[in-house]
C-alpha cells in the first residue's frame, strides 16, 4: 500500500490488473479503450509478462481461451462493437470454465455509432450476447478506486468461480483522473493452484482436456448443470451494491457505474429542495442485487432508474421491484451525458404526475 | 507355389472398418475380407496367414491404426 | 500367436500417444493415417508430456480424445488464436494444432495468415480434403474446380464459386514460416515422407524457427461418394494436380544442420 497517485482511468484498471497477477494480455485497438491496451504493451514487458497486439477481437478472445487454459491470469479490453465480436469466444470460454477479465468500455451504439460514453451494452454484457446458457459475473465501477478494486476483485472471481468476468466501463471513466491507491502486488506464488483442471501437459497423471463440447446431450445436460450451479453460488455470494442516503428515502435512483456517480449529484439537488431522494447503484450487474432492492422499494413511491441507455437496465429494476413502486425511467442515447439538472426535472416530473 | 514368409500382421478386427486400403497396398497379397462381421457390421480385413514380407505398407495406410507388424527373426518358407 | 511373437521383431504397432479410442472417422479417412504419423513423432521426440493438442471444429473435432496428450478444441476457425494462447502463456510447451481446409482455410484464414505471419512457434497440421466432411460434403474453399458438392451441385464455376485456395503457396508470401510443405498419404510409399514433413513442423517449433506447417492432402471417401480405393486414386489423378506437392518453404533444414540435428 503507498499513497494516492494521480491516475487516468484506462491506467488505473491497467495497473491494477497487472497488481493483481495478470499475467497475459490480448487486445486489439479501439476507441475509446486504446489506452489501456496501449498502457498494456508498455508495462507488460517491463514486469517480464506477456503482451500481444491480436489481429481481431475474435482471435483475441480465442488467444484468451488458450491463455487461460494453460493456467494463467488473462485480460483484455475493448469497445462495445469489439465485445460484440467477442461473444462467441466468451461463450465458449463459459462452457469451458475458462477463467478470464474482459473490460467493456462502452460506447454509443447501435453499429458503428460513436466514441461517446454509453451504458447500451447492458443487455449484451449483462444478459450474455453468446449462445447458450450462460452468466457472467459483472462489474461496474464509478470512480477509479473502485475500478482498481473490482479490477483486482474480478481476477479473484473469475479463478474462484471458473468463469470469464467483465468490467463494464465507459468512456468517461477511462478519461477521468483522479487519485488512486494501489494494492501491493500479488505474489503469484500465492495464487490458488489451477492443476487440478489446468492443461499443463500430461506429466505424472492422465491426459486432461479443457472443453465446451460434448456431443452426448446428456452429458452436456451434466457439464451445463455445473454451470448453473455455479451461477447460484455466484447470486448467493458475490452480490454489491451502494446505497446513497436511501435510509429516509421516499423516492429511490437507480443508476450504475458513472452515471450513479452523476445521481449522487441529483440527490444532493433534490434533498436541497426538500425532496427525499436516495441513491441505490448496483455494482455488480450480475448478480442484480434484487433482494435489497426489493426491500427498498416498499418503502417508497418511486424507484426511477437512469441510465446512459434506452431502458436496459431497467428490466432488472422492473423484476425487483415487482410492482410495489412506479418504475420510471431516464435515459440519454447515443453517448449523451445525462447532466444532474436533467435528471432531477424527470424526477420532479415524475413526482408531480 | 513355395513363398517366402519374413514377418507377420496382427489385425485388430473389431477396430476395423473393412475400407481396405491395406489390402490394396499389400503387394504380397496376403490381407483380403474377413467373410465374418464385426460387432460394428464391417467385414474387416484378415491376413492369409502366410507370404508377409513385413514390408509394412497396410500399417502406413491403416486409417484406424488397427495393424501390427512383425518380422521374423529367421525367416520361415512356407509349403 | 504368442509362440509366433517370440520368434519375432516388432516393426509397427499403434503409438503411446494415442489413447486407444476408437477413431469416428468414416472407412477410409484419410485423417486416422495422419493421426498416427503425429502421435509416432511425439512418441519418438518424447514430448507427450509437453504436448498441447488443439482440434479444430470439423470431422476431427473430437482429435484431442484420440490422443494421450493435453488438448482441447477450439471455436471453429481458431485453432491457431487458441494455439497462440498457450504457446505465449506457456513457451515450454509443444504446441500442436490439427485443422481442416474450412476451419484453416475459409472461416479462419485471418487467424491462420497471422499466426505463420508472427512467425508462432506452433506446428499445424492441415488436412485438406477439398469438401467440408463432417456438415454433410460442402463446397470447400479448396474444392477443385468443377466438382460437384452440395452447395455447388453443378459444379464449382470460378464465375461463381472462385478458385480453390492454396495455402502453401500463401504460407512463402510470409516471413514468419519456418516450413511449409504439402503431401499425401494415398499411397503407402506417400507415408513415411508424410512423416519426414511433419517431422520438419516438428522442428521449425522445436529449434525455434519459427511456424511450420504440412498440408495433407486426403479424401473423404464418404462425401466425394467413392470408396475408399478409388477415392485415393481420384486424389492422385486430380488433387496433386491443383495442389503440387512438395516444400515450400524450409529454413529448418539449415538450422537442423547448424545444430547437428539429424
Amino acid at each position: 500500500m503507498g499513497e494516492k497517485i494521480m491516475v487516468k482511468g484506462t491506467e488505473a484498471i491497467g495497473e491494477a490488473a497487472i497488481r493483481a497477477g495478470c499475467t497475459v494480455y490480448f487486445g486489439y485497438p479501439i476507441t475509446p479503450q486504446s489506452e489501456l491496451t496501449e498502457y498494456m504493451a508498455r508495462r507488460m514487458p517491463q514486469e517480464g509478462r506477456v503482451f500481444l497486439q491480436a489481429e481481431s477481437e475474435v482471435s483475441t478472445v480465442n488467444m484468451m481461451y488458450g491463455a487461460s487454459s494453460v493456467g494463467v491470469r488473462v485480460m483484455t479490453s475493448t469497445s462495445s462493437p469489439g465485445f460484440s465480436l467477442m461473444q462467441e469466444g466468451i461463450s465458449y470460454m463459459a462452457n469451458a470454465r475458462l477463467p478470464a477479465v474482459f473490460v467493456d468500455v462502452v460506447r454509443g451504439g447501435p453499429g458503428l455509432g460513436d466514441i461517446q460514453p454509453s451504458q447500451g451494452d447492458y443487455f449484451q454484457v449483462v444478459k450474455g450476447g453468446g449462445h447458450g446458457d450462460y452468466r457472467l459475473p459483472v462489474y461496474s465501477p464509478s470512480s477509479l478506486q473502485e475500478a482498481v478494486k473490482l479490477t483486482i476483485h474480478a481476477f479473484d472471481v473469475a479463478d474462484k468461480y471458473r468463469t470469464p468476468v467483465v468490467i463494464f466501463a465507459d468512456g468517461m471513466l477511462g478519461q477521468m483522473m483522479e487519485p488512486v491507491e494501489f494494492p501491493d502486488p500479488v505474489d503469484l506464488s500465492t495464487l490458488p493452484s489451477k492443476d487440478d483442471w489446468a492443461l499443463t501437459g500430461a506429466r505424472g497423471r492422465k491426459a486432461r482436456y479443457v472443453t465446451s463440447f460434448n456431443i452426448d446431450p446428456y452429458e452436456l445436460e451434466k457439464m451445463n448443470l455445473v454451470l448453473q450451479e455455479t451461477y447460484r453460488k455466484v447470486e448467493a455470494e458475490e452480490k454489491k451494491w451502494e446505497e446513497f442516503m436511501t435510509e429516509d428515502a421516499e423516492v429511490i435512483i437507480v443508476a450504475h457505474g458513472t452515471v450513479g456517480r452523476i445521481v449522487k449529484s441529483t440527490v444532493k439537488m433534490a434533498r436541497e429542495k426538500g425532496i427525499k431522494a436516495g441513491l441505490f447503484r448496483p455494482v455488480s450487474l450480475y448478480p442484480f442485487p434484487y433482494e435489497r432492492l426489493s426491500e427498498l422499494a416498499e418503502k417508497v413511491d418511486i424507484v426511477m432508474t437512469v441510465e446512459m441507455s434506452a431502458g436496459q437496465m431497467l428490466e432488472d429494476v422492473k423484476l425487483a421491484v415487482l410492482g410495489k413502486a412506479r418504475t420510471p425511467f431516464y435515459g440519454r442515447l447515443a453517448g449523451v451525458i445525462p447532466t444532474p439538472a436533467e435528471i432531477l426535472e424527470a424526477l420532479m416530473k415524475e413526482i408531480r404526475r | 507355389m513355395a513363398r517366402k514368409t519374413l514377418g507377420f500382421i496382427e489385425i485388430d478386427q473389431e477396430r476395423c472398418k473393412g475400407c481396405g486400403l491395406c489390402i490394396n497396398a499389400c503387394p504380397a497379397n496376403v490381407i483380403r475380407f474377413s467373410e465374418e462381421f464385426n460387432s460394428k457390421g464391417y467385414h474387416p480385413a484378415e491376413y492369409i496367414g502366410e507370404g508377409c514380407i513385413a514390408c509394412q505398407f497396410c500399417y502406413y495406410t491403416c486409417p484406424d491404426v488397427c495393424i501390427t507388424v512383425y518380422r521374423y527373426k529367421t525367416p520361415a518358407l512356407s509349403k | 500367436m504368442s509362440e509366433q511373437v517370440k520368434d519375432a521383431i516388432l516393426l509397427a504397432s499403434m503409438p503411446k500417444s494415442l489413447s486407444g479410442k476408437e477413431f469416428t472417422y468414416c472407412p477410409g479417412c484419410h485423417h486416422g493415417i495422419v493421426h498416427r504419423l503425429i502421435a509416432e513423432l511425439i512418441d519418438e521426440f518424447g514430448l507427450k508430456e509437453k504436448t498441447l493438442l488443439v482440434a479444430p471444429v470439423g470431422c476431427s473435432v473430437f482429435a484431442y480424445e484420440f490422443f494421450d496428450v493435453d488438448g482441447t478444441v477450439a471455436a471453429h476457425g481458431r485453432a491457431l488464436a487458441v494455439a497462440t494462447g498457450m504457446k505465449r502463456a506457456r513457451p515450454d510447451m509443444f504446441v500442436l494444432t490439427y485443422q481442416g481446409d474450412g476451419d484453416l482455410a475459409a472461416i479462419g484464414t485471418a487467424e491462420t495468415i497471422h499466426a505463420a505471419n508472427r512467425g508462432e512457434r506452433i506446428t499445424t497440421v492441415f488436412i485438406n480434403n477439398a469438401v467440408y466432411g463432417m456438415t454433410g460434403g460442402q463446397m470447400a474453399p479448396t474444392t477443385l474446380l468443377g466438382m460437384k458438392t452440395t452447395t455447388s451441385p453443378y459444379g464449382r464455376d470460378p464465375k461463381r464459386e472462385g478458385y480453390p485456395i492454396h495455402i502453401m503457396e500463401i504460407m512463402k508470401a510470409l516471413p514468419g514460416v519456418a516450413y511449409a510443405e504439402r503431401v499425401k498419404v494415398s499411397k503407402p510409399q506417400d507415408v513415411p515422407k508424410a512423416k519426414m514433413a511433419i517431422k520438419k513442423a516438428f522442428y521449425a517449433q522445436l529449434l525455434d524457427v519459427g511456424f511450420g506447417i504440412v498440408e495433407v492432402l486426403s479424401t473423404c471417401p464418404t462425401n466425394w461418394g467413392m470408396d475408399p480405393v478409388e477415392a485415393g486414386k481420384w486424389l492422385d489423378e486430380n488433387m496433386v494436380k491443383e495442389f503440387p506437392l512438395g516444400v515450400y518453404v524450409d529454413k529448418v533444414t539449415e538450422v537442423m544442420k547448424e545444430k547437428g540435428v539429424k
